[in-house]
């Protein structure tokens, strides 16, 4: 079987956030790792390959030097990697981003897409169902457990308070948890291989059934108002204290604002 | 697409086994004010089967106008039933705002929809009001009117944009759950109600649901307590968090926890707070053990009163706290339950 992971780098949160003057983010300035609920998306389509035999294609969109998380899932045993990028790609939203992706996919085989549920820059966990959209596929998202079962997979949805056991006939999207597992390490050999393969570079030509108005930052039906940093509430009092002046303190803190 | 033929604010009333969900009630707080400001009123879509014995709640809460879908179809959620009933729905009666819960169920059901109807969707907002766009004239760009400004946390709640979508109709946000405010119910309030089914196909896109496995007992929500004792890696132990327990219990509260507390295997991820957690802002949260990352704070800052206790004076939790406690938590937490206790009379 076919599986095709999107994948996504992000920039990690845990570093400083950067904006150009338009207000869009500027990802080039900073530190990048494969998004989370992407990697456990790989992983479990690494797995169906080691149980069932798969031939895992790699895709993501973004800038060239998105290189580097193709590079990293061929070095954890991924077959093939797509990189699609191209200036007036950039500044897309959610449904310009799905639109893109979507015309890459159209020229690919496949029996299952596997995406992360969101990912830690935007948060939106919307790209995943809107490339099913645009492809008329069954779409199942938040899997927590994925498993093949002849020409449908079994998957673990879930909700708030429960899961639903779903079963969809492929060709299919499912979008990934972290949960859904560990992710395997890359292999020294791995990483070796990695960069004498080949990783396919497609640009706005190479996308199938798109029209230049959905892409980018002017296909972007939704448009950035304006965007800042996120002003905090100032740090309080603190004070160091022995345990029974500490409690002596609280009470006191808890009886002002009747919390008690 | 004539942008004037679309009226009205739209609310997705999301119900499960038949109960309405506490966010839908919250939209339609929010809604309200949004219609009033565009002088329209507010449509809750209700979709399940069964389901028509749930208008006048929706009416209670203040929905003027319900439209029902019911179909066999949509007795559980599945993507593609709902995605057709809510887009034939919008395509049919032409909202100008489309607002679904940002829930397991709306952060599906809102992309799919979104893209059937081509329209912009704004991801897991915390603000909206109807404003500008741009919000400030610029030369060379029609400045429009009556827009929905749709305010979001980004990257791990380390930045805020608010986000508009001036060409396309519906203006579609999804919305935290706990962020806003429900109306008071007014008992006996009546609106009109429309019944309306697209048709149901079943199609390569409608799942088979196998199994449906609800989480064993009931899970206490830790977004509906008012007063939350948070524990983190600090903490050290499954058998420590007993401490925690315990302050929670004399305080009436709940027990939550960070997400190294969950990747231990102390609690499970239902009482995880933070950025792959649920968002909570209790009337007083207390952080111990809690270093303060930023994605744990950016589910609990919008928090009344903030309390830590972390042996760390350097903790990050300390910028975010009203009440910051530089000391052993081993000490302090079951000193201060003893003491309230004894004031509380337990």
């Amino acid at each position: 079987m076919k599986i095709v992971v999107c994948i996504k780098q992000v920039p990690d949160t845990k570093g400083g956030v950067k904006f150009n003057p338009d207000g869009t983010l500027d990802r080039a300035a900073m530190l990048a790792i494969m998004n989370p609920d992407d990697k456990a998306g790989l992983e479990a389509a690494l797995r169906i390959k080691d149980e069932i035999g798969a031939e895992v294609t790699v895709l993501t969109m973004g800038l060239p030097k998105a290189d580097d998380v193709l590079r990293e899932a061929l070095a954890m045993g991924a077959d093939n990697a797509i990189l699609v990028t191209d200036r007036v790609l950039g500044g897309a939203d959610t449904w310009a981003t799905s639109t893109t992706i979507a015309g890459a996919l159209r020229n690919i085989d496949y029996d299952l897409i596997i995406t992360g549920r969101q990912a830690i820059d935007g948060d939106t966990a919307q790209v995943g169902p809107q490339i099913a959209e645009h492809l008329g596929l069954p779409v199942i998202s938040y899997a927590e457990d994925i498993k093949v079962d002849g020409n449908s997979v079994i998957v673990k949805r879930q909700y708030e308070d429960r899961y639903h056991e779903v079963k969809a006939q492929m060709p299919c999207l499912i979008t990934a948890l972290s949960e859904l597992n560990e992710p395997r390490y890359m292999t020294p050999g791995g990483i070796f291989d990695a960069y004498d393969k080949e990783v396919t570079v497609w640009g706005r030509a190479d996308l199938k059934d798109v029209d230049d108005s959905n892409l980018g930052l002017k296909g972007s039906p939704t448009k950035i108002a304006k965007a800042s940093d996120k002003v905090r509430k100032g740090a309080g009092e603190k004070v160091t204290l022995d345990a029974a002046e500490s409690v002596t303190y609280l009470m006191d803190k808890l009886k002002e604002k009747h919390v008690i | 697409m004539g942008l004037e033929e679309y009226k009205g604010v739209y609310i997705y009333a999301q119900q499960v086994d038949n109960e309405i969900s506490s966010i839908a009630f919250e939209l339609i707080g929010k809604a309200k004010e949004l219609a009033a400001d565009l002088n329209t009123d507010v449509t809750a879509v209700l979709l399940g089967s069964n389901v028509k014995g749930l208008v006048d709640e929706l009416a209670e809460y203040g929905a003027d106008k319900v439209i029902v879908v019911d179909d066999p179809e949509l007795e559980t959620y599945r993507t593609e039933p709902y995605a057709h009933a809510l887009a034939s729905v919008i395509n049919e009666y032409k909202p100008e705002i489309m607002l679904v819960g940002a829930t397991a169920i709306g952060r599906d059901l809102g992309p799919t929809v979104s893209a059937r109807v081509a329209t912009g969707l704004t991801a897991d907002c915390t603000v909206l009001e109807i404003g500008d766009f741009p919000l400030n004239p610029v030369a060379g760009q029609e400045q429009k009117h009556n827009q929905l400004l749709m305010t979001r946390p980004a990257f791990g709640g380390n930045t805020i944009a608010t986000i508009a979508c001036p060409d396309n109709r519906p203006q579609m946000a999804t919305v935290r759950p706990g962020v806003m405010q429900k109306l008071p119910k007014e008992a006996g309030r009546k609106a009109e109600v429309i019944e309306y089914n697209p048709g149901f196909t079943p199609n390569n896109r409608y799942v088979e649901i196998l199994n449906v496995v609800k989480a064993v007992g009931s899970v206490e929500n830790i977004m509906d307590a008012k007063i939350l004792v948070s524990g983190g890696r600090g903490v050290g132990s499954k058998e420590n968090f007993e401490m925690i327990k315990e302050l929670a219990d004399v305080l009436g509260g709940m027990v939550s926890c960070s997400r190294a507390v969950v990747e231990n295997g102390w609690l499970p991820v239902d009482y995880q707070v933070g950025q792959t957690g649920k968002t909570v802002r209790p009337n007083v949260y207390f952080a111990i053990g809690i270093s303060g990352a930023i994605q744990h704070v950016a589910g609990m800052e919008e928090s009344d009163l903030i309390i830590a206790i972390n042996k760390d004076e350097d903790a990050p939790i300390f910028d975010v706290a009203d009440y910051g406690i530089v000391g052993d938590l081993n000490k302090v937490v079951p000193a201060l339950t003893a003491a309230l206790k004894a004031e509380l009379g337990k």
